[in-house]
């Protein structure tokens, strides 16, 4: 008998790679697709990388497919705009190896900054999507994703959901099975994508998505369950779950492809159903191309575009059934903050006292936004806040932006950061950007990217020299600095936002997640020497509390011992000592 | 049989959930487990499911479905006790951690919750961070909350135990078996 085991959906997507054959995998990592790389990194026999950014992912899966082996890229939802050029010509040049690109969408924006539907990207690519619903079909779906990508030479989305990358079900495992590699055959016409040729490919890419509609009925992954035929779903993914747990005795269609639909199986089973609901999280995707054909469906006037569905909201919708029992609690809320001993929390303390804006980015600091740092005013998408500080001072001048500085991480700098850079040293612009350097890719928990030294296996690599990048392309000011050296960065900020010199300041400290990062002392307060200020609090260290007197707490389990409420109290009430 | 544990981020929550699940699945059951990944990690509130039966579809549990709730910390049982059942009962580790909106003074950390909830719900509570600290490692406190809430879920001793060895990393076998322990008998 097969081995069972219960296996995080991007693992068993790791693992569906596996079995298929994938020779060559390369990814950004991007919540909730990350861990898929992670897993697949384990197996000797697929290659896997982390590329800078989702584009050159894409682009190298690509060139992998080119040369003739199976190969894929993983992303989230908005990391495939990033990928978004070379997605829509892949569409047109077909594949050789097969290529299959996960992508991860986040309904209910656990982690992201928009709730964007790949489906519709995929539909103006004129691309097939799978979709599962669990685990097991992750692994089984994967290997299908690739049968249909080499059948109708196409590369394919596979798109999960963060609920299926991050539930876990049971997975049956199977063998590696490789397919023999195909052999590389110059055709400009197929793979030049130039007027002439591009005009041709396009008339391909429609008879392919054609040719799709037509067999997709027969798409074994595609499924009618046929039981009370008063009530029926289309649907697929996890919404399928919420259905069945809702509603068991309905009839259901069950869509593995998502696109292109089988018209022929959802045109009989609209006849065959009295009511039938298409049940999709995010945009109506599915729903408008039914009502298109003239079929009476019902949808998105009973079901949301936003957030997470849930067998509990089809319940009160279907049945006016209310499962709750207890009214919700009054609980303030919690969400998510700095970690004790993040480096950012220093950097942003200062900006704070200092009065200065930052246009962020997308990483853990976007929490500088949030009370008591309240430094953050934008976050956009990944390397936007270089290229918004140089709009603005575009915009206003040089004096406008005396009090703002950009701040991005060193993963997402190196990411798309660096090309906005870039534009400011070639369109003369004079602001201050601070790298928030703490030697990872933190968010995402705790990634390799170029500048570590180490590549996604594990392997000693060049790491490249942020400083040296920001002089090379130009950079007249570019100063170094530990980012818990708190009167250091003071001078330092105050002296590069008031000249008209670009500069960017690399604030480093290590990420205090990564292991060893602990500090080796903690820090205690002298409660006789508290005046109660609350100048400490301001940091918004977690790890300190008010007492009912007033004073100030340290949790010492807590406390990482990086030091930095030392800088806020005048009274020298706080001190380091040994653990 | 519906399983929420919910905490605050970096308290051990997932192990917990993984170590639930993985029991279940040597039982004989069909399982699923949902999880958080990403920002929300980051010392926000969060929460886990375990689902295990004859089959299961959806991964989370949903509000009125949950037969035991676990809670590593006060307020955050607050906040997830409406997903209970009607006699679904409650396991809380008595400890309060405050939240970036009360640090900041802009909300209070509600008073008597333990009190408020035993009027509904059927609550065990243990001090599973005190234990821990006696053991000698802070971080085994959810073994010992582990502890406490497989006596409510099921299945032997032993089956826990092993699951756990199997689990946890090897150097903190002992220990955390122990801390299993302090917390199974109670």
């Amino acid at each position: 008998m097969a081995e069972k085991r219960i296996m995080l959906g991007n693992d068993a997507i790791a693992r569906g790679a596996y079995e298929a054959g994938v020779k060559v995998s390369s990814s950004y990592p991007g919540t909730p697709s990350t861990e898929i790389s992670e897993f697949l990194a384990k197996y000797d026999e697929v290659y896997t990388e982390w590329a800078p950014n989702e584009k050159v992912a894409l682009e190298a899966a690509a060139g992998a497919s080119l040369a003739g082996v199976r190969s894929m890229a993983c992303m989230k939802h908005v990391g495939l705009n990033v990928a978004s050029d070379p997605l829509y010509t892949l569409a047109y040049t077909g594949v050789n190896g097969g290529l299959v690109i996960v992508v991860a969408d986040d309904p209910g924006i656990a982690s992201s900054q928009n709730e964007q539907d790949t489906r519709m990207i995929a539909r103006s690519a004129h691309l097939p999507v799978v979709e599962p619903s669990d685990s097991n079909e992750a692994k089984e779906f994967f290997k299908y994703a690739f049968d249909l990508s080499e059948k109708y030479d196409t590369p394919v989305i596979f798109r999960t959901t963060t609920k299926l990358s991050h539930s876990q079900s049971v997975v049956e495992l199977g063998e590696r099975v490789v397919p023999e590699d195909k052999a590389y055959e110059r055709q400009v016409p197929k793979y030049v994508m130039m007027p002439a040729s591009a005009i041709g490919r396009h008339k391909v890419v429609e008879a392919r998505e054609d040719k799709m509609t037509l067999d997709a009925p027969s798409f074994p992954i595609n499924k009618v369950e046929y039981n009370d035929k008063k009530i029926g779903f289309i649907t697929s993914g996890i919404p399928y779950q919420y259905v069945k747990e809702a509603c068991p005795q309905a009839s259901v269609l069950k869509l593995g492809v998502v696109n292109p639909l089988p018209k022929a199986l959802i045109e009989e089973f609209v006849k065959e159903v009295e009511t039938v609901y298409v049940f999709e999280e995010l945009e109506p995707v599915i729903e408008e191309q039914v009502r298109a054909w003239g079929l009476n469906v019902k949808g998105k006037e009973l079901f949301t575009k936003q957030g997470e569905y849930s067998a509990n909201m089809l319940k009160k919708v279907i049945y006016g059934i209310d499962e709750c029992q207890f009214d919700k609690a009054e609980a303030p809320a919690r969400p998510p903050i700095l970690c004790p001993g993040c480096p950012h929390r220093s950097v942003f303390s200062v900006l704070n006292k200092l009065k200065i804006h930052a246009a962020g980015d997308i990483g853990c600091y976007t929490l500088g936004a949030v009370a008591p740092l309240n430094v953050i005013d934008t976050t956009i998408c990944m390397g936007s806040s270089i290229s918004l500080l140089h709009g603005m001072e575009k915009a206003k001048g040089k004096e406008y932006i005396k009090n703002w500085v950009a701040t991005i991480g060193d993963s997402t700098f190196l990411h798309t950061g660096v090309n906005s850079l870039i534009n400011m040293v070639y369109n003369k612009s004079t602001g201050t950007v601070m790298i928030l350097d703490n030697r990872t890719t933190g968010m995402t928990g705790h990634q390799e990217h170029a500048a570590t030294g180490k590549t996604l296996k594990g392997e000693d690599t060049y790491a490249i020299d942020l400083a040296d990048l920001c002089r090379s392309i130009g950079v007249p000011n570019v100063v170094e600095i530990n980012a818990f050296d708190v009167p250091g960065l003071e001078k330092l900020i105050k002296e590069s936002v008031s000249s008209d010199t670009l500069t960017v300041i690399i604030a480093k400290a290590p990420c205090a997640l990564l292991k060893g990062q602990k500090f080796p002392n903690k820090c205690v307060v002298d409660a006789e020497k508290c005046k109660k200020c609350g100048m400490c609090m301001k940091i918004g260290c977690p790890a300190m509390t008010k007492t009912e007197n007033g004073t100030v707490k340290i949790d010492e389990t807590m406390c990482n011992g990086c030091g930095l409420c030392k800088n806020y109290c005048k009274f020298g009430a706080i001190s380091t000592v040994e653990r | 049989m519906n399983i929420m544990v919910v905490g605050v981020g970096g308290q051990g929550t997932l192990l917990t959930s993984r170590i639930i699940g993985k029991t279940a699945l040597a039982g004989g059951y069909d399982v699923k487990l949902s999880e958080v990944h990403g920002m929300a990690q980051r010392g926000g509130s969060v929460v886990t499911y375990v689902r295990y039966g004859d089959k299961v579809f959806e991964p989370t549990c949903e509000e009125g479905t949950v037969d035991v709730l676990i809670s590593f910390e006060r307020l955050e049982a607050l906040r997830y006790a409406h997903f209970l059942k009607k006699d679904g009962i409650m396991v809380v580790n008595d400890t309060r951690i405050d939240p970036m909106t009360v640090v900041i003074g802009a909300k209070e950390y509600p008073q008597g919750i333990l009190e408020e909830l035993s009027q509904n719900h059927r609550i065990y509570t243990i001090d599973g961070g005190k234990i821990a600290k006696e053991l000698g490692n802070s971080k085994v406190l959810n073994s010992v909350v582990l502890g406490l809430s497989a006596k409510h879920i099921g299945f032997t001793k032993e089956e826990w135990i092993k699951v756990l060895q199997e689990t946890v990393p090897p150097k903190t076998i002992e220990i955390n078996t122990k801390a299993f322990e302090r917390g199974y008998d109670a």
